[in-house]
């Protein structure tokens, strides 16, 4: 479904991703791993074509789209979810969620406000309001459904966990799973490992702008000297 | 002991929301207090409310007994109230170095000089807070590169250059990782005992908040539902009922 | 005043509103979405009456034609937005705030040229609306019967744009990239296409209300600053963002100009107060009043604190002594080399770029972006002038006070300006600009009024122009000296904390306003030494030192050189007075000629010149390793 290889990102002339390469199947739920300033959001952001790609290849379905911009990344069917949220203060809820909306795509679990506002209930109490009104907690909620609204085959959700009450946490890992039962690839930027052992098939730890390790879930669980090396935890 | 920060009856709505109603607390001298509690539940408001941005509908926050509701941020802090962000500020063109500096040249009163140089003074009192707060080897680079993380320790270091008595601490360690978040509350935890700065924090890090905190408040809708001991809280079964669920 | 022609002034003023509301309303909508203070709004609008006056010719003078004319050029203007949108601006989206700022100057000029070689130089005179020329009888007053149906349209588009705003996708749209374009983008929304709708929708409202505007008004080439000079007043009174807000403010500047004819001249109490000349201040004096009580305009909210795409401004490097003696050494010899044409074009340039460093230390590391720098300038030469002329005082010492008469305007129009943030802020700048010109413009009596003040020669002791010339290099010199040395204060740190994180500033005990206070008063003073300088060296001060055209020039120096480096605007005012001056001497169209320089520089260096310059350095120095 989304293929990286050997990606190269700068930031003016800060060389931040030295040849990042990663793979996300159909339908799975893929965790990337790192500490601060390892590159996580760099990564997706380049990916989505926020920030340029030097040199390297990214591919989507069959398409090349190291090179698109990002609209044409995101009508592809690849959704993305900030780490800052970013959700529009000035509109409503429901308006919001109207930005975000894009035509129906085969292959993809389609969405509306209704099935939305089941998945996040704390939204369906405050469809009027302006976003800028809302806590961190019940922003971070929206701007993941707003992406949903463009129902993508596959999303980029960065540190989804971020800032959210922990019983809450617990209502996104849900979320993410439900997300994946409906057929939908996720690519997750995690730093709580916690979290993303509970959601995800497989995991990639990210260091300095590359990739240290990739493999199953279940092999990240039993490599205690991997973890202590790149995760600090 | 006697308490550095003391609020009572706190109240503030939006419109048709009550965000925070009727709160009442205390926080100690070298005393770590941690407020937590759901999305939405009135925390920020709260944090708004004692650091003079947002202006309160009712109630009375006493800084070392002294009223400070309607007093200005400015104000405020040269009481002696450091704070950090929810989202870091910084000044992104100027060094770490200079992001202290011009926390001690303000504190000391010294902004005001046309003609002598930036950063002649006051270097080696930043030099010794940014190694406290273990950032003297970036010291030189400009803060709008940064990564997330370090950003939050030169922003400690800032909140301790006027030599606080209260810091005020909104979400300190979001958006760090698992285990920086422990050693940078830690961090705060000895600075704040040693120099016996009162701190109030919010946190949604379960780690953070019940392996560093002395005391800890629940907010739930705008109201305090408990508080007490970490162990008293973790107890709780109203706090795990909205705030906890299974798993803590 | 009796009831009557209380009410036909009410209407006279409601009639002249619906223009201003259309033109403004684009102007907001624009800026709104893409960030850009588009200063060609005022272009398009002059094209909008152009345009029509000629498709009335072309089409006859009927109903028919005069109404498809309208609408034509209405569409037509549209266009010219787009084509401006897709070629010029689209480009440099990237670029930041400022530099699109620049191109639209530069637009501005090609389109006066165009303008200039196309209709000529004269004023167009267009018909009356065939079929409305008569006239309503209200009061035992005639209003033309034109004037009614202008007031009903104000309205009418009002309407129209709420609906499209609030109720279509397309309007949700437009707030939403009006807050985060990137993140739209990342939705899947195509930005290019929804800027140029909106380019289109905006310019076609300044299209439009130029068009209608044909019967009331002669088409001329003074059209495109003034109106735009309105248009600001409007949407910043309104409120940025708000279209209802625009046509509040609109109305209320329409009635407030019509009252101020009307009245005419009143006696009180034995003072004779001429109301009439009032009106070119009574909108920058509404607009003073309003925001200071509310500073975001009559319908504005605090903006959501828009995404910052571009990169936080780079330190600042110190300039080097070496770097500076050598410069001095060089300047120090040219009289002896050079002739007489190259002195005075050297002096020249020295105002000019103490002019410019100071424009530049105010809207770069202070984060002010001024619009009106010219007061100071033009004040600073004034008060030389009529120190000398009117006060009868020597040479040495106008030239001495000149600058404190312009810093203390300073400390009065910067008292108000540091209560905004922003394009607000720059607008309320070239409020009091324009203000200073109204003032100066007006008050025949002091100051010459258009002819300007004659005779400010200096002291037979500087009266050669390589006396002058020495005199110029050192006051300016050292003008610049100290704007550099105080950037590298704690003072110029305060201010550059300030802009970087205002609300770190206030939490760490700095009192940002009286700072950035301090700082308006001592650019004012060090702009205001420019002008008086200047004055002496021209012997004559002519209102255009107060001038809208004055205030962009600036803005052009500091922008062409590079607002990130501190030499930059030096060379900007350097290149720039030596171009216009090369330009001017060959050809008619030189503002023509400069905007695409300045567009073409625009394209290649979108970090201005010296910033460009030294990016290709450094390109180059790394090859070589
Ligand atoms: N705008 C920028 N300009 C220059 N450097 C940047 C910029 N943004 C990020 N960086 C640098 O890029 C590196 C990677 O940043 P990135 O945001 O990808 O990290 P991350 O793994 O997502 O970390 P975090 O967990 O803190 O979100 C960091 O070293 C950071 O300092
Ligand atoms: N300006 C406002 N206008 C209206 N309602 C508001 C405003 N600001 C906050 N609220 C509401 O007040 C409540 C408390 O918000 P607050 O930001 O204090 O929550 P919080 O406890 O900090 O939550 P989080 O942990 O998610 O950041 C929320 O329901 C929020 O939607
Ligand atoms: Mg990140
Ligand atoms: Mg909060």
């Amino acid at each position: 479904m989304l293929n990286v290889k050997d990606l190269h990102a700068y930031y003016g002339r800060a060389h931040i991703l030295h040849g990042v390469t990663l793979e996300a199947r159909a339908g799975e739920v893929v965790a990337l791993l790192g500490r601060n300033g390892a590159g996580k959001s760099t990564t997706l952001k380049s990916i989505m074509g926020l920030v340029p790609a030097a040199s390297g290849e990214v591919s989507f379905g069959d398409v090349r789209i190291e090179s698109l911009p990002p609209h044409r990344i995101a009508r592809l069917g690849l959704g993305y979810v900030p780490e800052e949220r970013r959700i529009f203060t000035d509109l409503t809820v429901m308006e919001n969620l109207t930005v975000g909306r894009q035509a129906p795509r085969a292959g993809a679990p389609s969405w509306s406000e209704d099935k939305l506002f089941a998945l996040f209930p704390n939204l369906a109490r405050m469809r009027e309001r302006p976003g800028g009104r809302m806590s961190g907690g019940e922003q971070q909620m929206l701007t993941i459904a707003r992406t949903l609204m463009g129902n993508p085959r596959c999303v980029l959700l960065d540190e989804p966990s971020e800032g959210l009450a922990p019983i809450i946490v617990e209502q996104m890992a849900h979320s993410i799973r439900t997300l994946k039962g409906e057929g939908l690839s996720v690519v997750l930027c995690e730093q709580n490992l916690h979290f993303a052992l509970g959601v995800a098939d497989r995991a990639y730890i990210i260091e300095k702008g590359q990739i240290r390790f990739g493999g199953t879930m279940a092999e990240l669980a039993a490599d205690a000297g991997l973890r202590e090396q790149y995760l600090s935890v | 002991m006697t308490a550095v920060l003391q609020v009572e009856g706190l109240h503030k709505s939006f419109g048709g929301v009550q965000a925070v109603a009727d709160v009442s607390f205390g926080v100690d001298a070298g005393e770590l207090l941690a407020l937590i509690g759901p999305n939405g539940a009135g925390k920020s408001t709260c944090f708004n409310m004692l650091n003079g941005q947002l202006a309160p509908d009712g109630g009375i926050v006493r800084l070392d007994g002294r009223d400070i509701v309607g007093l200005s941020p400015r104000a405020i802090w040269r009481l002696g109230v450091g704070r950090t962000f929810q989202i870091t500020a910084t000044f992104a063109s100027l060094s770490v170095r200079e992001n202290v500096q011009m926390a001690l040249y303000s504190h000391a009163g010294r902004l005001r000089s046309l003609l002598s140089r930036f950063g002649a003074a006051f270097r080696p009192e930043a030099d010794r807070l940014l190694d406290q707060v273990g950032m003297l080897d970036q010291a030189e680079r400009a803060c709008g590169v940064l990564a997330y993380g370090d950003l939050k320790r030169v922003e400690l270091a800032m909140a301790l250059a006027n030599q606080p008595r209260l810091l005020l601490m909104d979400e300190p360690t979001a958006g760090m990782a698992p285990k920086e978040r422990v050693a940078l509350m830690a961090l705060t935890a000895g600075l704040a005992r040693a120099r016996n700065i009162a701190v109030l924090f919010t946190e949604h890090d379960m780690d953070v908040v019940f392996g560093q905190a002395d005391r800890i408040i629940v907010l739930d809708r705008g109201a305090l539902i408990a508080g007490g001991t970490p162990e008293a809280v973790r107890a709780n079964a109203q706090v795990r009922a909205v705030y906890l669920g299974g798993t803590h | 005043m009796t009831f009557a022609s209380f009410i036909i002034q009410l209407l006279n003023g409601l009639a002249s509103a619906s223009s201003l509301f259309l033109v403004s309303a684009g102007l907001s909508l624009i800026f709104g979405v893409t960030r850009i203070v588009n200063f060609a709004h005022g272009s398009l609008y002059m094209l909008g009456l152009y345009g029509a006056y000629s498709l009335i010719e072309a089409l006859g003078r009927t109903p028919l034609g005069f109404w498809t004319s309208v609408v034509l050029a209405a569409l037509l203007v549209g266009v010219a937005g787009v084509l401006i949108e897709v070629l010029v601006l689209r480009r440099i989206y990237k670029a930041p705030e400022l530099f699109q700022l620049l191109a639209t100057f530069a637009i501005v000029l090609v389109i006066k040229d165009i303008a200039l070689f196309v209709w000529g130089a004269e004023d167009l005179v267009g018909p009356r609306a065939p079929g409305l020329s008569m006239a309503v009888e209200i009061l035992g007053r005639r209003i033309p019967a034109y004037d009614l149906l202008l007031i009903a349209i104000g309205p009418v588009v009002l309407l129209a744009l709420w609906l499209l705003l609030r109720r279509t996708r397309w309007g949700a749209l437009v707030r939403a990239a009006t807050q985060d374009r990137e993140m739209v983008g990342a939705l899947g929304v195509d930005q290019a296409r929804l800027f140029t709708s909106v380019f289109f929708v905006g310019a076609l409202l300044a299209g439009l209300g130029g068009a209608l505007q044909i019967p009331r008004e002669p088409a001329n080439l003074e059209l495109d600053l003034s109106i735009i000079a309105d248009a600001f007043v409007v949407t910043v009174v309104g409120g940025l963002g708000s279209i209802g807000g625009a046509f509040l403010a609109a109305v209320l500047i329409g009635v407030a100009k019509a009252f101020c004819i009307g009245i005419g001249t009143v006696h009180w109490f034995g003072f004779e107060i001429a109301f009439s000349k009032l009106t070119l201040v009574v909108e920058f004096l509404i607009m003073a009043l309003v925001l200071v009580v509310r500073p975001f305009g009559l319908l504005g909210r605090p903006p959501a604190t828009q995404r910052i795409t571009a990169d936080p401004a780079p330190p600042l490097a110190v300039p080097s002594w070496t770097f500076a003696l050598v410069w001095l050494a060089l300047l120090l010899a040219v009289p002896l080399v050079a002739d007489r044409y190259v002195t005075i074009l050297l002096t020249d340039i020295f105002c000019f770029a103490l002019f410019a460093v100071s424009l530049h230390f105010i809207m770069g590391p202070a984060g002010m972006v001024s619009f009106g720098h010219a007061a100071y300038f033009g004040l600073g030469a004034y008060a030389a002038g009529l120190l000398l002329k009117r006060g009868g005082l020597p040479m040495e010492a106008a030239l001495v006070l000149a600058p404190l008469v312009a810093g203390a305007f300073a400390v009065v129009y910067g008292w108000f300006c540091v209560r905004l943030s922003g394009v607000y802020l720059a607008m309320l700048t070239l409020a009091f600009a324009q203000i200073s010109w109204s003032i100066v413009f007006q008050w025949d009596s002091l100051t010459g009024g258009s002819n300007g003040v004659f005779g400010v020669w200096p002291s037979p002791w500087l009266a050669g122009k390589t006396a002058y010339y020495y005199l110029a290099l050192a006051f300016c010199g050292a003008g610049v000296a100290l704007l550099w040395r105080v950037l590298f204060s704690p003072f110029g740190y305060a201010l550059r904390a300030g802009r970087d994180s205002p609300l770190r500033a206030e939490a760490i005990g700095i009192d940002l306003r009286r700072f950035q206070w301090s700082a308006f008063v001592l650019v004012g003073t060090l702009a205001g030494l420019a002008g008086a300088v200047f004055a002496f060296s021209k012997g004559s001060i002519s209102p255009a030192t107060i001038s809208i055209a004055q205030s962009t020039d600036g803005l052009i120096m500091v922008l062409l050189g590079g607002v990130e480096t501190l030499t930059g605007p030096v060379a900007g005012a350097a290149i720039f007075t030596w171009l216009r001056d090369e330009v001017a001497r060959r050809t008619e169209f030189w503002r023509a000629v400069m905007g695409m320089v300045i567009l073409l520089i625009v394209l290649l260096f979108p970090q201005g010149l010296v910033g460009g310059l030294k990016a290709l350095a450094t390109r180059f120095r790394e090859r070589a390793l």
